[in-house]
């Protein structure tokens, strides 16, 4: 019985790194809040109603997809399906190699990371750039985002400084405004070589098959502005009934993110150039992909697919504050992450099953989430699963509970174990080899046993003592 | 997360004293006793209760849950409402306990022991309508509350009895809803983890520079207090019943 690999990992991180996560969490929560008491009167049941919307677009899911598939063609758009991550980068590859362009702009999208496909297309030849600021230095830095607004929250300036150094984009400087126009100098050239930008979308309305696109560098605009082919990657869970849901859910998903009311740039795109759109990219391309989430969909588990990736969950979780974003080892971090991760993983659902592990189940994501998700109950789900289905895979360090079990369900062995239990005052559990033992008792003391008095109290008291 | 009660009815109620009290707190357990006995009741303790059935719950081995809660339904078969002296072990009955039971036989007699399961500041305050518990007690108090008790009736309970009480002054812990990082199986799977978050509320509890820490739910102070002594520092911990109690001490 060893010790979870997100505990161990978390015991390898710098003090520079928690700080910096903890810094970017909390200032995160801070402003949720603020903003959303100052702006309404009962935010709780505006959450509870998001949660309804997003539940009842998922519990009619086949008829909003194939709505948003009709008005997106309608528009002018080519809508292909995608099941599994492996065929939406086919897709993707097949459009590039037909556009005859090698640089790609890239705007931030967490379903692009469930491909990897800025490494892909890197691989294949292409020239992608990733335009969203954090997004860039994680590629600079050939490493994954660790969070999934601030994918750079784990990095203070200085490291960044440091990125952008060894990128070769000038001499170390750690001016957050220097730095910025760095990066503006950059990307600018590259927005007007590439022929094709994939961005990601927030919400797709199946009621005009508009998708709605939030930044706040305005790169997914400028991405689109410069490109002739536009590729939008989404999951099939991003469809929403109406355009008016919009109103709820972008209010809700920008103040539960960053805290603004609104972010700086929020892009509503139905389709391609037309005789009424006369500017914007000519071709438009939209990949639905499943990955495993409509596996999702008829399953207890569904309400994870309400998620609209706000990352409230990670920045008010404690533990996600003390592991970074990394030590979830898949795309998702967080307590959302520790749901998603283990049931959209395409190795099945043993490969990252000891995430559910990684929460005390206090409860904190449960309380801010935008949509209403009850994370708590499924993580306790999900621990079900991998002991029902026999997964070894995030077992370690959780003691069996059958020998418990069977003494909670025998009141005189219990009693004999709570008498009995005195003899461990007089046993050095503190230097037992034991795994269980020492992981308390590494960093903790443990009360004096006093197993049975109150029992014995109580006889003396009168109370009832019958079985 | 709580499910609507039965309401109380007659004076008998029965106390769950959970495994900890058992095991390491007794005079919490006592405490609780008195309160309950303070408050008018007849109160009966089952000598044939165990636990709760929380770890297994929370390690996900959910047979051996539904095998406790079985139990205690057993044990606490008298339609007397079950008033429990520990907040995390309330919610696995009124709360984690159906949801464990969805598809079972029984899921009906255990929705009916959820609906007269009561943390036991939450039954004093919300169950008998107490809005005083009155007494005296010179004492700084930092408050504790455990995350189970997040978003149930018990975080109001607690203060509205400590404020009644003359002499009791509340100290406003810093970050107090994050949560300590106990966990149960938690704090042996994650120790690095659970440990650094112990260590963040140790530090934010002290430094209100409280007589005690009261909570209503032993588990989390224990692992707080391990934490603490462990680093030499002093720790006095409370469960609520104990300050309820003593505060009443020398009263009729």
């Amino acid at each position: 019985m060893s010790r979870q690999a997100l505990d161990v990992f978390a015991s390898t991180l710098d003090e520079s790194v928690l700080q910096a996560i903890e810094v970017g969490a909390r200032s995160g929560v801070d402003k949720r809040l603020a903003t959303l008491t100052e702006d309404y009167e009962d935010p709780d049941m505006l959450r509870r109603l998001a949660g309804r919307l997003r539940q009842h677009a998922l519990d009619h899911l086949d008829e909003y997809l194939a709505n948003a598939e009709q008005r997106l063609t309608e528009n002018g758009a080519r809508v292909h399906f995608a099941g599994t991550t492996g065929r939406a980068r086919d897709i993707i590859l097949e459009i590039l190699r037909r556009s005859g362009t090698r640089v790609v702009t890239k705007s931030k999208s967490m379903a692009s990371e469930e491909l990897d496909l800025t490494r892909v297309l890197q691989a294949r030849g292409f020239e992608p750039l990733e335009t969203d600021l954090g997004e860039f230095v994680v590629q600079l830095d050939d490493d994954h985002p660790s969070h999934i607004v601030k994918p750079i929250i784990h990095k203070n300036r200085r490291d960044v400084a440091r990125s952008f150094e060894r990128g070769g984009l000038g001499d170390y400087d750690d001016d957050p405004e220097t730095i910025t126009r760095r990066a503006r100098a950059f990307m600018r050239s590259k927005f007007l070589e590439a022929r094709a930008t994939i961005t990601g979308a927030n919400f797709i309305s199946a009621e005009s098959g508009r998708i709605a696109l939030v930044t706040n560098e305005g790169n997914a605009r400028f991405g689109q502005a410069g490109a002739d082919i536009h590729i939008v990657l989404a999951g099939i869970d991003k469809v929403i009934p109406r355009d008016r849901d919009l109103a709820l859910l972008l209010s809700l998903l920008i103040r539960s993110a960053t805290g603004q009311r609104m972010t700086s740039y929020i892009e509503l795109v139905a389709g391609p150039r037309s005789a009424d759109q006369p500017s914007g990219p000519r071709e438009m391309h939209v990949i639905f992909m499943d990955a495993n989430r409509s596996a999702i969909v008829g399953s207890e588990m569904a309400p994870i697919l309400r998620c609209i990736r706000c990352g409230a969950c990670m920045n008010t979780c404690p533990v996600y504050r003390k592991s970074s974003g990394h030590a979830y080892r898949g795309v998702y971090p967080g307590p959302m992450g520790t749901v998603l991760g283990p049931l959209l993983a395409e190795g099945g659902f043993g490969e990252l099953s000891d995430l559910a592990r990684a929460s005390t189940l206090c409860g904190a994501c449960a309380d801010v989430c935008p949509v209403d998700i009850p994370l708590p109950e499924l993580i306790a789900r999900l621990r079900e699963r991998s002991v029902r289905e026999h997964v070894k895979q995030g077992q370690q360090g959780v003691p069996a509970m059958g020998l418990y079990a069977l003494l909670a369900g025998h009141p005189r062995l219990w009693r004999l174990v709570m008498r009995l239990g005195r003899l461990l005052d007089w046993v050095p559990l503190r230097k037992l080899p034991a795994q269980l033992s020492r992981a308390w008792f590494d960093t903790r003391t443990l009360p004096r046993w006093r197993g049975g008095r109150f029992r014995r109290w109580l006889r003396g008291a009168g109370g009832d003592n019958h079985d | 997360m709580v499910p609507e009660r039965d309401p109380v009815k007659g004076t008998r109620v029965q106390m769950m004293m959970t495994c900890l009290c058992d095991a390491f707190f007794d005079d919490a357990a006592h405490a609780a006793w008195m309160c309950l006995q303070r408050a008018g009741r007849e109160v009966v303790c089952p000598d044939g209760q165990t636990c709760c059935g929380q770890a297994a719950y929370t390690a996900g081995d959910w047979p051996a849950f539904r095998q406790v809660v079985r139990h205690v339904s057993r044990v606490f078969a008298d339609p007397a409402p079950i008033v429990v002296a520990s907040g995390s072990c309330a919610a696995a009955l009124f709360h984690e306990a159906p949801m464990a039971f969805e598809g079972e036989p029984d899921l009906p007699a255990i929705q009916a022991l959820a609906r007269r399961t009561w943390e036991l500041t939450d039954f004093l305050v919300n169950g008998l309508g107490m809005d005083r518990w009155g007494g005296r007690l010179d004492a700084r108090i930092a408050i504790h509350n455990a995350c189970h008790t997040r978003g149930t009736p018990t975080i109001g309970a607690v203060r509205t009895l400590l404020k009644s009480i003359d002499g009791v002054e509340l100290a406003e812990v810093p970050d107090s809803d994050i949560c300590c990082g106990f966990g149960g199986v938690f704090s042996v799977s994650h120790p690095h983890i659970s440990t650094g978050m112990g260590r963040d509320k140790v530090a934010n509890v002290l430094s209100v520079s409280p007589d005690c820490i009261v909570s209503a739910d032993m588990s989390c102070l224990m692992h707080q207090r391990g934490i603490a002594e462990h680093q030499g520092q002093s720790y006095p911990v409370r469960h609520i019943a104990q300050v309820l109690r003593d505060a009443n001490r020398g009263l009729a």
